[in-house]
C-alpha cells in the first residue's frame, strides 16, 4: 500500500520536501515504516531520535496503518 | 484574573542574542498546527486536573522572530502562588517536550535545528 508522509522540522531538510510517499506492505506497522524511511534517508539515523504521528496522536511501533491516515514524521520537538 | 484568584504566574519566553556564545540573528518557528493544538490541550486539561487552576492562557507564535521578540507565553490563575509557580512551570516544561513546534536559530554562518542532532 502507499502512504503518505508528513515532513517538519529537519526531516523536511532530510526529505528535501513538506511530504514524501512511501511503499509499505499491508498492515504495515509505525516500524516497517522507519525501517523504509530509514533505507531511504539514511540522514534519519542521526537525530538525537525522531516519532511518527499517526492522525495527530503519538503513535507506538507495533500500531497498524491504513493509507487513510494522516502519518508524520516528528523530529525532536524545540518549542518554547 | 478571577474575584477568586490570589496570583497570576506569567512566563514569557523571548528571542536571546546568542546560543553558547554564538550571535544569533533571527529563530524560525515551525509548527504542525492541528497536532501542536491538541498537545497543547492535553497540557492545560493536565494542569486542571493537577492543580486549582482558574484560568490558563498558553500562547505560541510561529514564523520568524527577531531577537528580543516573545514566541510563546504562558500565564496561570489561582488562588494561592503555589499552584500558580508549579502549573506554569509543568506547562512551559511539558510544552517543550511534547507539542510538535521546531525552531531554528540563524546564525551569521548558518543555521541549526534546535534539538536535532546530538
Amino acid at each position: 500500500m502507499k502512504v503518505n508522509v508528513l515532513a517538519f522540522g529537519i526531516a523536511k531538510d532530510i526529505f528535501g520536501g513538506s511530504s514524501v510517499e512511501i511503499e509499505l506492505p499491508e498492515n504495515g506497522t509505525t516500524q516497517n515504516l522507519k525501517q523504509s524511511l530509514e533505507d531511504r534517508y539514511p540522514r534519519l539515523r542521526h537525530l538525537v531520535s525522531y516519532m511518527v504521528a499517526v492522525n495527530n496522536e503519538y503513535a507506538s511501533d507495533e500500531g497498524l496503518l491504513t493509507e487513510r491516515d494522516e502519518i508524520a514524521i516528528i523530529p525532536p520537538v524545540s518549542g518554547g | 484574573m478571577t474575584p477568586q484568584s490570589g496570583g497570576i504566574d506569567i512566563f514569557i519566553g523571548t528571542v536571546r542574542d546568542n546560543t553558547k556564545g554564538k550571535t544569533v540573528i533571527r529563530l524560525e518557528f515551525e509548527a504542525y498546527e492541528p497536532m501542536a493544538i491538541k498537545e497543547i490541550q492535553k497540557i492545560a486539561d493536565e494542569a486542571f486536573n493537577k492543580w486549582p487552576v482558574q484560568k490558563l492562557l498558553i500562547h505560541h507564535r510561529v514564523g520568524v522572530l527577531e531577537v528580543g521578540e516573545i514566541p510563546v507565553i504562558i500565564t496561570v490563575s489561582c488562588a494561592h502562588r503555589d499552584a500558580a509557580f508549579e502549573a506554569c512551570r509543568y506547562v512551559i516544561d511539558t510544552l517543550k517536550q511534547t507539542v510538535p513546534i521546531w525552531k531554528k536559530e540563524i546564525f551569521e554562518d548558518g543555521e541549526v535545528w534546535v534539538a536535532a542532532h546530538p
